[in-house]
């Protein structure tokens, strides 16, 4: 019997089911291996048996967490997918803003109507989660590695190292090391004392050394910088690349501090630690 | 005429993107309740984008939706830069509008071919076609694959792209690349005129649905606008971008977490049925003469013709991509430094930018002070602009159906295709509210 496999998706992008349609091919050779009973944005049949569940988006309403309740009942294993479902994502942005100004600039005079939490939450804030696979989006083959490994009741291999040793090995120049083309002050931007001098250095910011590797560094090889959407690297304060936050004089809080876009429920899960 | 109760409940309806119901009571042949309904969980991106900077704009929004991160990230990119009176080159808008049209052809064959097609094979899903139709789903599956390839050479990856930076990009394909590319694309004649083939051989099931509505779209002069141009009313006529909120008008309605939109009349229509009624003259050739053989003509109020209008998109994308190609290839590609990134005086001020992504024309406007952080911030999506279109629509069509003497599976099945035929997104469209439904 191929095990039963189900996709749901709460307040997100949809860019991670669109992962696994977009395996054009290798989905066909997917389904030799496992059968898709829901998949709601592919497939009109639904199904509450079923075996494995792959959870996207984050959970924002009462009746999103009742949703994830069921399926976590239904699911021998459950698995997050994609950054909002795993760690709370893009949308824990908000998480830091004040509620009643986020309604209000969204709904203008609507706005008491507004029935969603004041936090979006990642699904391991309602349910246990069985494995999580980060990104945004994910990466297809890490899909299909996990897939492949559960099915042949493995532990899927995930690293738990920062994307700075991906992005090394692809010998890319290191993002701190670059000139930014422009003066201007944002938060996107760094602002370092030069070990050793009075210099102050402007440049562009990278949050590779504390975020979890897996994507081959995707962003800075594509000429940009690492976002952060794969979340936190596990204990970032033992696991975080010191080589280059020593180089460029920066802390793991200080990076924190600076620079948020994935992280917001992360952060206040390590607040509560 | 059919006495009997219709209750038809559609929770969750399957192969669309995000979350939404059909609720349809009637008796005695008499509507009682005709309801679309979308229930997204609100995601608040008009406020997320306040206190960022103009770096990270694009980045953020981007996520409003993975079928259209490209066409969001481009008019985030289009709204920074006409707040900071950016321009770019020649060059990176010719990458620009080649990444566009990887979109739509992505996004229109998803549509076309995983999701509508099964409804006129008989089918549940794409997934039976595997063993019931083997070669057809295998020339479906080549041109998503070259759309996604198209993608990911020009913006580094197919959702989310990385490369599409403000001022331009940060790393571009080689002309290697692009020389492959252009060949790839050349052979796919073939294969696109296999999945017309297709859809002709069912054209049957189209139902012959016509209801008047307003139609809206970017124009150009220069070409069959999806980068740059006006917006195009088939009641209005031409009016600048920057009018966007006199021509959306959105609205709440209680049946909704989305926002609704109005122009001239109670709905209107974007998208590529919008675009081709707008624009027809400009398509290519031989995508007009996919559009003839359907009897695909300007202006068309069938929404059902939806989905053909993206087919003969998809064959002017394609056509369209190998002369942009060429262009780019003419005088050879200026190259370069790696890691670029564009001198950019930042400026206060606010600025507006509009696409036309696979479902239709968006806007988005945002506002930034002096250091480059956004402080007001407003996106208008296709799908929103729907909504209230096919409410309308659903209105005229279920007592149509009824009238007809329908079954209650018949009449939900037409409601569920009219529905799919509009091709919504919805998760992007529900930036309102989570309201409560009363029965």
């Amino acid at each position: 019997m191929k095990p039963k496999v189900a996709f749901f998706d709460f307040a997100g992008c949809e860019g991670d089911q669109l992962q696994v349609a977009n395996l054009e091919e290798r989905l066909l050779d997917l389904l030799e291996i496992v059968e898709i009973v829901n998949f709601r944005e592919v497939i009109s049949q639904k199904s509450d048996d079923y075996d494995i569940a792959f959870v996207e988006g984050s959970i924002a309403t009462d009746h999103d967490a009742e949703r994830l309740e069921e399926i976590r009942g239904n699911a021998d294993i459950l698995v997050a997918l994609g950054s909002c479902a795993a760690i709370g994502g893009i949308n824990s942005i908000r998480n830091s803003q004040d509620p009643e100004k986020v309604e209000e600039r969204v709904y203008g005079e609507d706005a008491d109507k507004v029935e969603a939490w004041d936090k979006a939450k990642a699904a391991d804030a309602i349910v246990d989660v069985d494995h999580y696979i980060y990104g945004c989006p994910i990466d297809k083959d890490e899909f299909i590695h996990v897939v492949e490994s559960l099915v042949q009741g493995k532990e899927p291999n995930i690293p738990t190292y920062p994307v700075c040793v991906e992005c090394k090995m692809n010998e890319n120049v290191c993002v701190f090391a670059r000139n930014g083309g422009d003066k201007s002050i944002s938060s996107a931007k760094r602002e370092v004392q030069v070990p050793g001098s009075q210099e102050v250095e402007q440049g562009p910011f990278c949050l590779g050394p504390v975020t979890r590797a897996g994507c081959d560094a995707k962003c800075i090889n594509e000429g940009t910088t690492c976002w952060g959407c794969r979340g936190l690297v596990d204990n970032p304060n033992q696991n975080a690349h010191k080589k280059v936050l020593d180089k460029y004089g920066l802390t793991v809080e200080e990076v924190l501090n600076k620079y948020n876009l994935y992280f917001g429920w992360q952060q206040e899960e390590r607040k509560d630690e | 005429m059919s006495n009997e109760k219709i209750d038809v409940d559609v929770e969750y309806l399957t192969r669309v993107e995000g979350h939404g119901n059909i609720k349809v009571n009637a008796s005695d042949g008499q509507i009682e309740k005709c309801e679309w309904q979308v229930i997204e969980t609100p995601r608040y991106f008009e406020s997320m984008v306040v206190d960022h900077s103009w770096k990270e704009l694009h980045h953020i929004t981007s996520r409003i939706c993975g079928i259209c991160s490209i066409g969001h990230t481009v008019a985030s990119l289009k709204a920074t830069e006409a707040a900071m009176g950016i321009e770019i080159s020649k060059q990176d808008e010719l990458l620009r509008k080649l990444i566009l049209h990887a979109e739509n052809m992505q996004s229109h064959i998803l549509h076309v071919g995983y999701l509508a097609l099964p409804d006129l094979m008989g089918e549940g899903s794409v997934i039976p076609l595997a063993s019931s139709h083997p070669e057809e789903l295998k020339t479906v599956i080549r041109l998503h694959r070259l759309s996604n390839e198209m993608s990911e050479m020009v913006g580094g990856r197919t959702t989310h792209p990385q490369r599409l930076i403000p001022g331009g990009f940060s790393k571009i394909p080689t002309e290697k690349e692009l020389t492959e590319l252009k060949n790839k694309l050349r052979n796919s004649f073939n294969d696109l005129m296999a999945v017309a083939d297709l859809c002709e051989a069912k054209a049957d099931k189209f139902p012959d649905f016509n209801r008047e509505t307003e139609f809206i779209s970017l124009t150009n002069e220069d070409e069959y606008a999806f980068y740059d141009g006006q917006v195009r009313s088939t009641d209005t006529g031409i009016q600048p971008v920057t009018d966007y909120k006199d021509i959306t008008n959105e609205f709440v309605v209680n049946q909704s977490t989305a926002k609704f939109a109005r122009n001239n009349r109670q709905s209107y229509m974007v998208g590529a049925l919008a675009r081709l009624n707008n624009n027809y003259d400009q398509l290519s050739p031989m995508a007009k003469g996919v559009a003839e053989r359907f009897n695909l003509k300007p202006v068309n109020h069938n929404p059902f013709m939806n989905n053909i209008a993206q087919l003969v998109e998809v064959v002017h994308n394609v056509r369209d991509s190998i002369n942009i190609i060429d262009k780019l290839l003419e005088n050879g590609l200026e190259p370069q430094e790696e890691y670029h990134e564009p001198e950019i005086e930042v400026k206060a001020g606010r600025g507006i930018g509009a696409a036309e992504v696979p479902r239709g024309i968006l806007f988005h406007d945002y506002t930034y002070n002096e250091e480059g952080i956004c402080t007001a911030g407003n996106c208008v999506i296709p799908t929103n602009q729907n909504h209230a279109n096919i409410q309308q629509d659903m209105e005229e069509l279920a007592p149509n159906l009824i009238n007809e003497g329908k079954d209650e599976d018949e009449i939900e099945l037409n409601l569920e295709m009219l529905v799919r035929a509009y091709d919504p997104c919805i998760s992007c469209s529900a930036h309102h509210l989570d309201v409560e439904f009363v029965d």
